[in-house]
């Protein structure tokens, strides 16, 4: 009996120095579940790379905050940026670091238009607000000559599930519209005036292509996978933009607050898609807490230094845009601002 | 171990049982106290949840009040919440399904426990009851894929709105869900009546039908209706499939053919991101209601037993 304790304990011993002695830094993060492909495929080219270890848990924008604010992970990641209340309550300066663009596209299913369907924000919102009900009504035919739109009824598709993508769009929408902003506001989940809610982007493409008729918003990956027609939305410029990797890309071609702290729908950019929106990723700016390891905080800063240089390469083919130059330069300078107690851990770069 | 057992409660079948050989002085004993631990951890793990919800409801109740249960409107962005919306839905989508799905529980239970010789009412009832294991989200997809344009063409042809999913589209996937229950009930129900009895009538002249309508079904009563309202229980908590098909808008239903939203589906939908107190509070509101009308439901349960029991 006691020999068999003895071996136990000593196996175990042996596993927990192993797994000590190998040495390699894991690191944790969690939050936001857009930007979770290109993450998965960040981390693993990383791990090949360089031996270091992240594990990355999608739970959602609102629980990586929670996360990040407990300090239970190394980093948090978000698409919409955080408020000032909930800053208030962080233990330390937090970091807003943007890692890539998404957008969110207005899809469509119309018998007989197939693609090049232009809307102003103007009649998108009415389209949303259920104020224009019909494809063939004379506001959308004006906009689009040469296409011969069906009679039939716009069945407008929503996300049902409180997410980033519905605050990108409904504060898009507030912004181009007072009575949107004054009806419904904006925010994770809002009071629709019309239509249908699918859960999640598949519930909304499920319902973009089983339904004539239908318009919703989903984000851009999910358009292309499944072949669903998209619409060009005019900028503030006044072009009609389509949504490809440059003019989302380009719509954070912008003034950025050096907090980055804002949202790039409605961009003043001219080449700029209007639905674009970043996604960040958290980080205290001091990262001597909690007992944690000077290694350990320069693996983490070293990790996203690579995620906002090299690894932006990876960015297109999983339908992400890549951070324009403006952005890179910006998160070199937070890069340089994290310490570990009081000391910038990035000199050398 | 041997002092421990008080003396008062000495085994007059002491003398015969050998020491050494029952490690366990007082099996009864034993069994009786596990029993009564596991069963009261049980009744406290119930009373606990309701409490937790209780708990994390506070904020919404202390806003809003008994108002909560009234309220229409369902507005995260200005903080306004009220049930209503959901608690209608969900009611009308349980309740509907229950009444479509009490015909088929009642003759399949009937056919497969009166009528059916013995060869085909065993694979039958097994596959009845593999209906039971399907997981939801399956049932939710097919209704999404088979049931919605069905409905959508029935809704074509009488004139209503065209949607497809919604309130009707609901309730059939509903009904299709807790079928396996009732039947499955029914039919147990239905075979418990004893031999004696049906046989006493078949002696008196009845046929078959006048001893299923006069003798089985008022003998399995009191069993039936249990089995259909805990099939309602049943329906009543359902999410995924409903969260597929029910279009999830969250106000008043205007009519029968109208897209709604449910309870169990609304916190399903919105609490992973309700990053706001009030909102939060107001979703686990909801799951209180949801907990309390389940109670009512299985207390009603118990009452109607009671009720119909053959005395």
């Amino acid at each position: 009996m006691k020999k068999w304790l003895l071996l136990i304990g000593l196996g175990l011993l042996g596993f927990f120095c192993g797994s000590v002695r190998a040495g390699e830094v894991t690191l944790l993060g969690a939050g936001a579940t857009f930007p979770y492909p290109l993450y998965s495929k960040w981390f693993h080219v990383y791990y090949q790379k360089t031996g270091v270890k992240v594990n990355y848990q999608s739970i959602g924008s609102g629980g990586g905050i929670r996360q990040i604010l407990a300090r239970t992970v190394d980093f948090g990641a978000t698409d919409a940026p955080m408020s000032e209340e909930e800053l208030a309550k962080a233990p330390g300066k937090i970091l807003h670091l943007p890692m890539a663009l998404g957008a969110v596209v207005v899809a469509y299913n119309v018998p007989g238009v197939p693609s090049g369907l232009k809307l102003t924000p103007q009649v998108l919102a009415d389209i949303f607000l259920g104020k224009i009900r019909k494809w063939n009504d004379p506001r959308i035919v004006q906009l689009n000559p040469g296409i011969k739109f069906p009679g039939l009824p716009i069945l407008v598709i929503h996300r049902s599930d409180g997410s980033g993508t519905t605050f990108n769009f409904t504060y898009y929408l507030s912004r181009v519209s007072p009575e949107w902003r004054k009806r419904v506001g904006y925010g994770k989940a809002v009071r629709w005036p019309t239509g249908i809610g699918g859960k999640g982007n598949e519930g909304v493409t499920g319902y973009l292509k089983q339904f004539p008729g239908a318009i919703g918003y989903i984000e851009l990956a999910y358009a292309h996978q499944n072949k669903l027609p998209v619409a060009a939305l005019q900028n503030k410029a006044g072009k009609f933009i389509r949504p490809t990797l440059e003019s989302i890309s380009a719509a954070a071609r912008t003034n950025i607050p050096p907090d980055t702290r804002t949202l790039i729908v409605n961009t003043d950019a001219p080449e700029g898609y209007p639905l674009a929106a970043m996604t960040w990723i958290l980080v205290y700016q001091e990262q001597a807490y909690g007992g944690r390891s000077l290694e350990r905080a320069r693996a983490l800063v070293d990790l996203l230094w690579w995620c906002v240089h090299e690894a932006q390469e990876y960015n297109e083919a999983l339908f992400y845009a890549r951070l324009p130059e403006n952005l890179v330069r910006i998160n070199e300078k937070l890069l340089r601002s994290i310490t570990y107690r009081g000391q910038p851990i990035l000199q050398e770069k | 171990m041997r002092g421990r057992r008080p003396k008062g409660l000495a085994s007059p079948f002491r003398p015969l049982v050998k020491e050494g050989v029952m490690r366990i002085r007082d099996p009864d004993r034993v069994f009786r106290f596990v029993c009564w631990g596991l069963a009261v951890g049980l009744v406290a793990l119930v009373v606990g949840i309701g409490l937790t919800l209780l708990a994390g409801s506070l904020p919404s109740l202390k806003t809003f009040g008994l108002k909560f249960l009234w309220g229409r409107v369902w507005d995260p962005v200005n903080e306004e919440f009220g049930a209503l919306p959901f608690v209608v839905g969900t009611l009308v989508t349980s309740v509907l399904a229950l009444l479509i799905t009490i015909p088929f529980a009642l003759s399949s239970g009937i056919f497969l426990a009166e009528y059916a010789p013995p060869k085909i009412a065993g694979p039958l009832s097994s596959l009845v009851e593999l209906l039971a294991g399907i997981p939801s989200v399956i049932y939710g997809l097919w209704a999404l894929f088979y049931l919605v344009p069905l409905v959508r063409w029935f809704e074509m042809k009488v004139g209503a709105p065209p949607f497809g999913l919604g309130l009707p589209t609901a309730s059939l996937v509903l009904a299709i869900m807790i079928l396996p229950y009732a039947a499955s009930i029914t039919r147990e129900v239905l075979r418990m009546v004893p031999h004696e009895l049906k046989e006493a009538a078949y002696g008196l002249g009845a046929t078959k039908w006048e001893v299923i309508r006069r003798v089985c079904l008022p003998y399995g009563l009191s069993g039936i209706v249990a089995g259909f309202l805990l099939s309602l229980g049943r329906a009543l908590g359902e999410t995924m499939a409903v969260t597929m098909v029910i279009g999830n808008r969250s106000e008043m239903p205007q009519s029968p053919w109208d897209l709604a939203n449910t309870m169990a589906s609304v916190i399903a939908n919105e609490f992973t991101e309700a990053s706001r107190d009030l909102h939060l509070s107001a979703l686990i509101e909801i799951g209180l209601l949801l907990f309390l009308i389940t109670l009512i439901v299985n207390t009603v349960a118990r009452i109607i037993i009671v009720r119909l029991e053959v005395k």
